[in-house]
């Protein structure tokens, strides 16, 4: 694994790099920090008033959990119900592919209007921009099942819900969990959405609340927290992919024979 | 037209598979393939019957037919002397393609119909499921695979698959066998290394076997009947009886009475083919 070393390496040198010469940069220019602020000088900021930031990111990882936790339950059920047949597969991914082109952003004021300003709408925006990835991998999934596959199943007499347990829902875990990083970092992107727009709390808030009186490093000091974060998750969820679906991750495995 | 009451058709009690008049059209309209012309088959029971024929002959339709995949358009088709579908018989099939699953080990692939057919299935699901493993150790070791039985299948070559497949299609006694050119994506030897397994299978469990192929060897060595078919539309045009002593060997097949067999099979097939202009 000396080639994996090395590319590991390699992505550290490059993020390093990238805060060195932003850091360097702004020194030689003599960038104001009202402008953009020295990484350092954010770093200064983040540890400072970590505090007063710290209920504020709770919040945040807390609606995009709930989120996504209901995106899960959701896309499972539209993914399976529409991935069942054929037919319901042709017939729903025209609508499908209609409201996941919607730009999200726009609906956060609807649920605003039905929910009033607070968690409950960026909940519902998280949902709905992590439903999307997971319905459309869940019903690909079970749609393109071998079918000689469903006719050995069948020619055993096996129950529609036989097919689905031991066939359907297994041979799809990999497509899920794939969709699950997209959808996990989808439902942070909403989440923080919904917090600029309406709330009174979250990072979201937090930075629209900073940059309305310039205090320009605590913007970027939720910029990187939202980093963080949103590495911190992809970073979760890859790994439980990883154990759960080895199977079809077989490239550095060999056939014998 | 004429307008006389169908009599209830019966099946032949001494036959355990029986297609008659059965005839299979695709789709509707324009697009519509004649895929089988009134056919008629008798399988006895334990019987080993090979469909060879030019592709388009309609014989994996049949072997559809019988498995109840699809009904047919017209005609009977009688398992165990009932309606096909009605009628409480294992069906094990393999095909082509071994369509293992890929995330359970070579044991709990074999053990899959084992999980869904009754009366395994209660003996899988209550505290006998060494039964189960037991069943399934004693078909690998028949096979040769009881050594690799918890490599997963993209570990294996083709024909430890296609064992594997062969292990699956007949873990739960099955009375009626369904096999859908299961060799055909094999190399020679693996293939004919095969048909020795399959042989033996068949002589130990006695299923009643319907082995649709395109190598009029494989049918000559494996079958006790050849059923050579023709294309558009499918219908069986002659049975030849294969009476070659078993257990048969490869050397058999160089035999010139087994040489003579597969190059009538082969003339009939290219006199049944249709004529160049009407092929696309």
């Amino acid at each position: 694994m000396n080639s994996q070393l090395r590319r590991r390496i390699a992505s550290a040198a490059l993020i390093i790099g990238f805060f060195v010469a932003w850091e360097v940069l702004c020194l030689a220019f003599g960038i104001k920090d009202i402008v953009l602020p020295r990484p350092s000088q954010i770093v200064v900021t983040l540890w400072q008033r970590l505090p007063a930031i710290w209920p504020h990111a709770l919040q945040t990882v807390h609606t995009t959990l709930v989120g996504f936790a209901l995106g899960i339950v959701v896309g499972v059920f539209l993914g399976a119900l529409i991935g069942s047949s054929k037919l319901a597969y042709d017939v729903a991914y025209p609508l499908l592919i209609g409201f996941s082109s919607i730009p999200k952003v726009a609906v956060v004021p609807i649920f605003v209007l039905w929910f009033g300003a607070g968690t409950i709408p960026a909940v519902l925006t998280a949902m709905i921009l992590c439903v999307f990835p997971i319905v459309v991998n869940v019903a690909t999934g079970l749609a393109t099942t071998e079918p000689e596959l469903e006719d050995v199943m069948r020619a055993l007499k096996a129950s529609k819900l036989d097919i689905l347990m031991n066939v359907g829902l297994p041979r799809t875990m990999p497509y899920f969990f794939a969709s699950l990083k997209v959808a996990i970092t989808q439902a942070f992107v909403g989440t923080v959405i919904a917090e600029t727009v309406a709330s009174n709390r979250g990072i979201g808030n937090l930075m629209m609340i900073a940059s309305s009186s310039f205090d320009v490093p605590l913007v970027f000091a939720g910029l990187l927290i939202l980093a963080v974060l949103g590495v911190a998750l992809y970073v979760i969820f890859s790994f439980i992919e990883d154990r759960v679906t080895g199977w079809a991750h077989r490239k550095d495995e060999f056939a014998m024979g | 037209m004429m307008h006389t009451p169908i009599p209830q058709a019966q099946a032949r009690l001494d036959a355990f598979v029986e297609l008659q008049q059965v005839t299979h059209t695709y789709g509707r309209g324009d697009k519509q393939v004649h895929a089988l012309d009134a056919t008629d088959l008798r399988i006895e029971k334990g019987d080993f019957i090979a469909l060879v024929g030019p592709s388009g002959c309609g014989k994996s339709t049949i072997l559809k037919l019988v498995t109840g995949l699809i009904s047919a358009s017209s005609g009977y088709v009688f398992v165990a002397g009932r309606e096909v579908g009605a009628e409480p018989v294992r069906v094990g099939m393999a095909f082509q393609n071994p369509t293992l699953l890929p995330w359970l080990t070579l044991r709990d692939n074999v053990m899959l119909p084992l999980k869904i057919v009754a009366p395994f299935r209660q003996e899988y699901r209550s505290k006998r499921r060494t039964e189960s493993r037991d069943r399934v150790h004693a078909l690998h070791a028949q096979v040769g695979l009881a050594d690799i039985a918890d490599k997963y299948p993209w570990q294996l070559s083709g024909g430890m698959m296609q064992r594997a497949s062969l292990c699956r299609a007949l873990v739960h006694e099955p009375q009626l066998l369904m096999l859908d050119e299961p060799f055909g994506a094999l190399d020679q030897f693996t293939r004919e290394e095969l048909w020795g397994i399959m042989q033996d299978l068949w002589m130990t469990h006695r299923p009643t076997v319907l082995l649709v192929t395109h190598d009029l060897k494989e049918a000559a060595y494996l079958a006790n009947r050849i059923c050579v078919m023709q294309a558009r539309p499918g219908r069986i045009i002659e049975e030849s009886i294969v009476t070659f002593p078993r257990p048969r060997t490869i050397a058999m097949s160089y035999d010139p009475d087994f040489v003579t067999l597969t190059q009538r099979l082969r003339e009939l097939i290219m006199a049944s083919r249709p004529p160049k202009e009407t092929m696309q």
